[in-house]
């Protein structure tokens, strides 16, 4: 990482003018943080009195306990994902039609349908039908559906990413379709498909932000709360946003190293689900680490 | 069903604001991303840092975090746009272009260093090799992970219902809290946003057939 991507060693004259560029471009940096300073502070957004409120310990728990929520209701649903589309993702790949058909319906009318859309229907249509259950269930059933969706694309991909020579080996010394499948294919496709499956945690957990849409007491509800409660609408969201982006870069870059642990042992794991931002990163990642 | 067809026009409305917003805020964060990008491979240490700093924190805040700050707490510190749509383009232009700058800069990886090597050696300086040499190279071995941000796009720009504009999932918000036929209304946004999503990832299929090199 030390070496930028494109260089190799440079010459003198390339390094004056890299030592130029630096010098200007980190002028520019400084005045344009001095500006946005310089903004605040005339908004009195600096003032130690609008940040005076997040040093009480009442305030920080009521933070806290939102974070705790959030992650509460994303590891709850990654579970019930991770169950569902490893079944979904095994329908897919059935040898028989209906449940091969059934499933492509299912991840295919899912995935394609925005999370903000699913959790509106099942936190108000669902009362509407009469279908009772808890905000944090209701929140947790949209994201399980439409992550099992995802999972079961990220998992069928991983099998198919398995040299068939595997399978056929598998059955040549005579062992049936779910012996194979248990023994010899997914304990392999599982381990190509961990980075996918850290960087979906990623998408998931920042989903859960739309919980508070249908009232469910997450992290971001918490800070629109105490915006307007206390007044201080910038400071609140500034807080929630380092507080997510403190949780997802450790699990980013734990997303980031596995991939390329993985693609150094094992050849590149090239797991592609359309429609995911983070998997379209991560895919990318791993088309790269192929080459090098 | 008479939901769905005396609420046509709404949905149909609904549909081309999520058409445009798409559209723009990727022509947006497309331009967006080349700029981080180039930034993130130059040699210049400094410019470096931005790129990585606004990277790791756009891709790491949720979207709905991003809207609500953008439109409800920039006023705060002086800064207001009063269209609902243009801040709406602003944040998924700006949270977009964070995945499209690590995916070319991933394809940039992906480019044989002797690309580079031989650029230099015929004399290009480095913004030349990027732009003409490199980029379009590694363009081509992410016209996949590219499209597929593209349709993650059309969902997400359904988050721009949370600072109240009507897109379609903002008409679909309306409708299922004014109305007690909440099946109906579901299946006719589901089949909106596949009328939205399944052509574009045919294009992107051809696309990528048509461009993609395997590497």
């Amino acid at each position: 990482m030390t070496a930028p991507v494109l260089g190799e060693i440079m010459g003198p004259r390339a390094r004056r003018r890299v030592l130029v560029l630096s010098i200007a471009a980190g002028a520019a940096l400084a005045g344009f943080i001095v500006l946005a300073l310089l903004r605040l502070d005339a908004n009195d957004q600096l003032d130690a009195d609008r940040w005076r409120p997040f040093t009480n310990r009442a305030v920080q728990d009521f933070f806290l306990d939102g974070a705790k929520n959030t992650v509460r209701a994303a590891v709850t649903a990654m579970v019930i994902a991770l169950a569902a589309g490893g079944l979904i993702g095994l329908a897919r790949l059935s040898r028989s039609l209906p449940p091969r058909l059934l499933a492509a319906v299912y991840v295919q009318f899912f995935r394609g349908l925005p999370l903000y859309v699913l959790i509106l229907f099942c936190g108000f249509g669902l009362p509407r039908l009469d279908v009772r259950f808890g905000t944090f269930w209701f929140l947790v059933m949209a994201l399980s559906i439409y992550n099992s969706a995802v999972l079961a694309e990220i998992f069928r991909a991983g099998i198919l990413s398995l040299d068939r020579g595997q399978s056929e080996a598998a059955y040549a010394i005579g062992l049936g379709y779910w012996p194979t499948m248990a023994y010899v294919v997914v304990p392999q496709a599982v381990r190509r498909m961990v980075p996918a499956l850290v960087s979906q945690l990623v998408t998931l957990l920042k989903d859960t932000s739309l919980g508070g849409l249908i009232f469910y007491d997450e992290l971001l509800r918490r800070a629109r709360i105490n915006a307007e409660f206390t007044q201080r609408t910038l400071p609140s969201l500034v807080v929630v946003a380092v507080i997510y982006i403190i949780m997802n870069a450790a699990l980013s870059r734990l997303a980031s190293w596995l991939e390329a642990r993985q693609s150094r042992r094992y050849g590149a794991s090239r797991i592609e689900v359309d429609g995911v931002e983070d998997l379209a990163v991560q895919s990318a990642m791993s088309a790269a680490g192929k080459k090098r | 069903m008479e939901v769905i067809s005396d609420n046509l026009g709404l949905f149909l409305r609904g549909m081309r604001t999520t058409a445009s917003l798409t559209v723009l805020s990727y022509a947006a964060a497309v331009v967006i991303g080349a700029v981080v990008a180039s930034f993130r491979v130059s040699p210049v240490p400094p410019l470096r840092a931005v790129g990585a700093f606004y990277v790791s924190a756009v891709r790491n805040t949720p979207l709905a975090v991003l809207m609500v700050l953008f439109f409800s707490g920039f006023p705060d510190a002086g800064i207001i746009v009063q269209s609902r749509y243009v801040s709406a383009i602003i944040v998924l232009a700006v949270y977009t272009g964070a995945f499209v700058a690590e995916t070319l800069r991933a394809g940039v990886n992906a480019v044989a260093l002797g690309q580079a090597e031989a650029s230099r050696a015929i004399g290009l300086t480095f913004p030349q090799t990027l732009v003409l040499i490199v980029l379009p190279q590694a363009v081509r071995t992410v016209v996949g992970p590219l499209g597929s941000i593209f349709i993650a796009l059309i969902k997400n720009s359904a988050l721009a219902a949370l600072i109240g504009l009507t897109e379609l999932a903002g008409a679909t918000e309306q409708l299922i809290s004014t109305t007690a036929e909440p099946i109906p209304i579901f299946l006719a946004t589901a089949v909106a946003y596949m009328m939205l999503s399944i052509p574009s990832s045919y294009a992107v299929a051809r696309l990528e057939r048509r461009l993609a090199i395997k590497r």
